[in-house]
C-alpha cells in the first residue's frame, strides 16, 4: 500500500469518526408511508433537507402507502422491528388511527417515538363573504342547530380532519353525530368545496392557507394555545375567543421498537443538531410547518400525552367505546 | 387580451433561452419513455424525478419547465405500449387499446402511432390555448362545480359507457359491475369504516388504480399470449409501414376537435383527469357515429382518436385550478403543486401577478412540449412499430418484466405484485368468457367518483335526494345522458322505417 493511500485511508477513517452519529447508521432512509407528494411525503422532505450534511450520504425517501400509514406500522412491527437506518414519518391523524384500532392490535408501545419535524394547527375557515362573519356567529348557528351549517374537510367519519369539527361542536356542548359533516378526499377538494360554495366552513390546517391570503377566505380561529408567528399573527384562537377548542397536527418520525439504544440514542443526537441548526428551521418552514422541535424521551411523553387525550376524545365522540 | 398576450410574451422569452428550450426537449423525450413503460405513469415519472429535478439546484421556472415536459410526454408515450401491446402504460390510456390495438393487429401500427401522435398534439394544443385564453373564468367553472353536479357528469359517463355495449350487454354490464364491486374494496372515504379489506392492511387504502389496470390488461394480456404461443397459434405481424395520412386526418378531424374540448373540460374539473376524459370523448364518437359506428372496436380510426385527443387535453385542463387556485385537479397536478411548494412558490390567484415568469413560462414550455412531441414522435413511428417484429419469447418476459418492476418501484410492496397477478389470472378467465375488459376498468375508475360525490351531496342535503336535481349544471348533463341513450336506437329505428318504406315502393 503506497503511502498516499495509507494517508488517504487514514483520512477517510478520520472523518467517519469525525461525524458522530454516522457510526451504524451506513443508509439512513425515510419512509413515507402515502403516496407521493402528500403530507408525509412533506414530513420527510423536512428530514432530507435539514438533514443535509449530518450523515455521509443523503437520507432517502421511500413511500409505503397503504391504509393511511398502516401498512408501513405493520411492516414495522413484524419484518423491520430493529431496522436502524430506517425512521417512518406520522402525524397526529396517525396516532388517532392507533387509538381508534385501524392499525389493528397495535398500540404507542410498539413504535420508538424519535422526533419531531414541526407542527401544524387546525384552522376553522370560511369564505371572505359568508354569513358568518366571526367564529361566534359560526359557533351561535352551531349550538342553535348543528344541522344548520354544512361543515366539510379533506377526511372521513373519525379521521383527525372530522375530529377538528367535533371539537366545536363539543365547545358548544353540541352532538357531533348530528352535524352535517362532508368528507372529501384530501384538503384541496375541500378547499373547492369551499370556495366554489358545496361547504360552508372548512375545518382545514394553518400551514396549507399561506397559499390563500389574498382575501378570498377568511380564518376566523386558529385551534392552537397560542398566536403564532406572522403571517398568521392576526389570525386570533379559537381560545381567545372564549371556545375550547385546540388541535395541534404534530408531525414527526418513529423507528421499529427493537432498534437497538445506540442506534436509536445516535438518531437522537442527529435531530437535536438538526433542531437547533438554521438549515432544519428554513426547510421547516418552506414545508408550511411551524417550529416544534422535540426529540428522545421528551418527544415521547408529547406522543404519549397526545395518545392519552385523543383516546379520551375518541371515546367522548362515540369513535370508540372505551 | 393584451395581457394575455403581453404574458405569452414572457412566457416564451423565459422558454426559449437554449437552457430551457433544451430542458423541454429532454423532459418530453424521457417523458415519453417513461410513458411507454406499463405501470410508470405521469403521476411517477414526476414524482420520481421531482427530487432530482430539485437537487440539480435549477431555478424554479427551468424545474418546473422540465417536470411539465416530462407530465405531457407520458401523457404521449402511453398510448405506445396500449397500441402494441394491448398494454395500456398508464391510467388515461385504457382506452387508446379498444381501437388502437387491432389496429396494430391488422398491420397498420405506424398509421396507428402516427395518428395517434397527431391527435394528441391537437388535444394538447386546443387545450393550452384555451388555458391561456380562458384560464381564470374556466377555473371559477371548475371550483363551482357541485358534488351533486359530479353525479350528474358520472351519470352522463355511465350513458357513454352503455355505446361500449358490445356484443353483450349483459357482459358489458356485469364488468362494469365487477368493476364497481373493485372500486368498493379499502376503508370508506365517508365514514371510515373498512369494506372488503378481510383484516388485511394492504387493502386499507382500497386498490390502485395502476393495479387493475396492469393486472386485468397486462398481466391476462400476457397469460393470453403464453396460451397463444403453447397452442402455436401465435399469429406473426407483418412489418407495416403505413402512415397517417390526410385522408385519415380529414375524415377524424371534427372527432379531434370534439374530444379536444371534451378532455379539456373534464379536466378543468378538480378530481376528474384523463381517463374519465378519454372514456366519455370515446362514446360520445361512438354514439355519434351512429349506424357508421359499426367498426368501433375493431380498428376504427375515430375509436383511436377521439381517446387520444382527450387524455391529452385533460392534461392542460388539469393546470388551470392548480395555477390559478392552487387546487390540484388531478394526481399529477397535486405532485406539481408540491414541486411548486418546494421552489417556495405558492399558486393562486396571485401567481400570474407576482411570479409571470414561472406561469407563463410553464405555459408557453407546454406550447413548445407539443410541438416537440409531435416532431419527436413522428419520425420514431417506424422504431416503435418494429417493436412488434420482436420475437414473441422475448417480448413476453420483457413486458412482464417491466410491469413487475413497475408497480414495485410505485409502492415497494410485494403485496401489490401478487395482487396483479391474481388479477391477471381474473382478467384471463373474464377474457377467456369473451368479456370486454374496458367497462370493468370503467367502472371501477367512474364507480368510487360517483359514490363520494353521491354521498357528499347527500350529505350537503342532509338526506334530500331533490340536490341531484338542483342545478343546471346537472340538468343540462341529465338531458345530455339520456339524449345519449335515446338518440341512436330512435336514429336507428327511423333508418329502419325509411328501408321498410323504401321497399314497400
Amino acid at each position: 500500500m503506497s503511502k498516499f493511500t495509507s494517508l488517504a485511508l487514514a483520512a477517510a477513517f478520520a472523518a467517519t469518526l469525525a461525524l458522530p452519529a454516522a457510526a451504524e447508521i451506513d443508509r439512513p432512509e425515510c419512509i413515507a408511508p402515502a403516496q407521493p407528494g402528500g403530507g408525509f411525503d412533506l414530513t420527510c422532505r423536512v428530514a432530507q433537507q435539514g438533514l443535509e450534511g449530518l450523515f455521509d450520504r443523503p437520507l432517502e425517501v421511500s413511500f409505503m402507502p397503504g391504509g393511511i400509514g398502516a401498512v408501513a406500522f405493520n411492516m414495522f412491527n413484524t419484518t423491520r422491528t430493529d431496522d436502524p437506518n430506517a425512521i417512518v414519518a406520522f402525524s397526529t391523524g396517525s396516532l388517532l388511527n392507533l387509538v381508534t384500532g385501524k392499525y389493528g392490535a397495535w398500540t404507542v408501545d410498539d413504535a420508538r417515538w424519535l422526533a419531531t419535524a414541526g407542527t401544524d394547527y387546525g384552522a376553522v375557515i370560511v369564505r371572505a363573504d359568508s354569513p358568518y362573519q366571526t367564529l361566534g356567529d359560526l359557533m351561535a348557528a352551531l349550538k342553535d342547530d348543528p344541522a344548520s351549517v354544512t361543515v366539510g374537510a379533506g377526511g372521513s367519519v373519525g379521521s383527525q380532519d372530522w375530529m377538528k369539527a367535533a371539537l366545536l361542536l363539543k365547545a358548544v356542548e353540541g352532538d357531533p353525530r348530528k352535524m352535517r359533516y362532508v368528507a372529501f378526499d384530501g384538503g384541496g377538494e375541500a378547499l373547492a368545496g369551499l370556495i366554489g360554495g358545496a361547504i360552508q366552513a372548512y375545518t382545514g390546517d394553518i400551514g396549507e392557507m399561506s397559499a390563500h391570503m389574498d382575501g378570498s377566505l377568511r380564518i376566523l380561529g386558529v385551534m392552537s394555545d397560542e398566536r403564532l408567528d406572522p403571517p398568521f399573527d392576526e389570525v386570533p384562537t379559537l381560545k381567545e375567543q372564549g371556545y375550547d377548542a385546540t388541535w395541534p397536527i404534530m408531525r414527526g418520525f418513529y423507528m421499529g421498537k427493537d432498534v437497538p439504544d445506540e442506534d436509536f440514542q445516535a438518531w437522537v443526537a442527529v435531530f437535536e443538531k438538526a433542531h437547533a441548526s438554521d438549515q432544519f428551521h428554513k426547510a421547516q418552514a418552506e414545508k408550511g410547518l411551524l417550529p416544534l422541535n422535540l426529540s428522545g424521551k421528551e418527544f415521547d411523553a408529547a406522543v404519549r400525552e397526545q395518545t392519552r387525550q385523543l383516546h379520551d376524545l375518541a371515546v367522548e365522540t362515540g369513535l370508540i367505546a372505551n | 387580451m393584451m395581457e394575455v398576450l403581453s404574458g405569452l410574451g414572457t412566457g416564451f422569452s423565459v422558454a426559449l433561452t437554449p437552457f430551457n428550450l433544451m430542458l423541454v426537449l429532454g423532459g418530453c423525450f424521457a417523458g415519453t419513455l417513461i410513458g411507454a413503460l406499463p405501470g410508470i405513469g405521469p403521476i411517477n415519472g414526476v414524482a420520481i424525478l421531482l427530487p432530482i429535478a430539485y437537487g440539480l439546484g435549477f431555478p424554479p421556472e427551468s424545474a418546473l419547465i422540465l417536470l411539465a415536459g416530462i407530465y405531457y410526454g407520458a401523457e404521449y408515450g402511453g398510448r405506445i405500449s396500449s397500441i402494441l401491446l394491448n398494454v395500456p402504460g398508464d391510467a388515461g390510456a385504457v382506452m387508446t387499446t379498444l381501437d388502437g390495438n387491432p389496429m396494430a393487429r391488422n398491420g397498420q401500427a405506424g398509421k396507428a402511432l402516427s395518428l395517434s401522435a397527431v391527435a394528441s398534439f391537437v388535444g394538447g394544443t386546443v387545450s393550452v390555448v384555451l388555458m391561456s385564453l380562458f384560464g381564470p373564468v374556466l377555473a371559477s367553472f371548475g371550483v363551482k362545480f357541485q358534488p351533486s353536479d359530479y353525479v350528474a357528469l358520472m351519470v352522463f359517463a355511465f350513458a357513454c359507457l352503455a355505446s361500449l355495449v358490445g356484443s353483450s350487454p349483459v357482459k358489458t354490464l356485469i364488468g362494469a359491475l365487477i368493476g364497481l364491486m373493485l372500486a368498493t374494496v379499502g376503508v370508506d372515504a365517508n365514514t371510515g369504516v373498512q369494506r372488503y379489506s378481510f383484516g388485511i392492511p394492504d387493502l386499507l387504502a382500497g386498490i390502485d388504480f395502476l393495479i387493475v389496470v396492469i393486472g386485468l390488461f397486462g398481466m391476462a394480456e400476457l397469460f393470453h399470449l403464453v396460451e397463444s404461443q403453447v397452442r402455436g397459434r401465435l399469429s406473426t405481424v407483418p412489418i407495416d409501414k403505413s402512415f397517417v395520412t390526410w385522408a385519415d386526418l380529414a375524415r377524424t378531424k371534427w372527432t379531434i376537435l370534439r374530444s379536444s374540448l371534451i378532455g379539456f373540460i373534464i379536466g378543468v374539473l378538480p378530481g376528474t383527469g384523463a381517463s374519465v376524459a378519454s372514456a366519455v370523448a370515446y362514446g360520445t364518437e361512438k354514439r355519434m357515429a351512429g349506424a357508421g359506428g359499426a367498426n368501433f372496436g375493431k380498428g376504427d380510426i375515430r375509436g383511436l382518436a377521439a381517446p387520444e385527443a382527450a387524455n391529452n387535453g385533460s392534461a392542460g385542463g388539469a393546470l388551470v385550478p392548480m395555477l390559478t387556485l392552487g387546487i390540484p385537479g388531478s394526481g399529477t397536478t397535486a405532485i406539481l403543486l408540491g414541486a411548486l411548494l418546494m421552489f417556495n412558490v405558492t399558486p393562486g390567484p396571485m401567481l400570474f401577478a407576482q411570479r409571470p415568469e414561472i406561469a407563463w413560462g410553464l405555459i408557453a414550455s407546454m406550447y413548445i412540449g407539443n410541438v416537440a412531441l409531435l416532431v419527436l414522435n413522428l419520425p420514431l413511428v417506424g422504431l416503435f412499430a418494429r417493436m412488434l417484429t420482436i420475437p414473441q419469447h422475448y417480448l413476453t418476459p420483457l413486458i412482464a418484466i417491466l410491469a413487475f418492476i413497475g408497480i414495485y418501484s410505485i409502492v415497494g410492496n410485494p403485496f401489490d405484485l401478487y395482487m396483479i397477478i391474481g388479477l391477471g389470472v381474473f382478467g384471463w378467465i373474464l377474457r377467456k368468457l369473451d368479456f370486454a375488459l374496458a367497462p370493468v376498468i370503467l367502472g371501477f375508475v367512474l364507480g368510487s367518483l360517483f359514490e363520494n360525490n353521491l354521498r357528499r351531496a347527500l350529505s350537503i342535503s342532509g338526506g334530500d335526494w331533490r340536490i341531484l336535481f338542483s342545478t343546471v349544471d346537472s340538468l343540462v348533463l341529465y338531458a345530455l345522458a339520456v339524449a345519449v341513450v335515446v338518440v341512436p336506437i330512435w336514429l336507428s329505428r327511423r333508418s329502419r322505417r325509411f328501408a321498410a318504406v323504401a321497399e314497400d315502393e
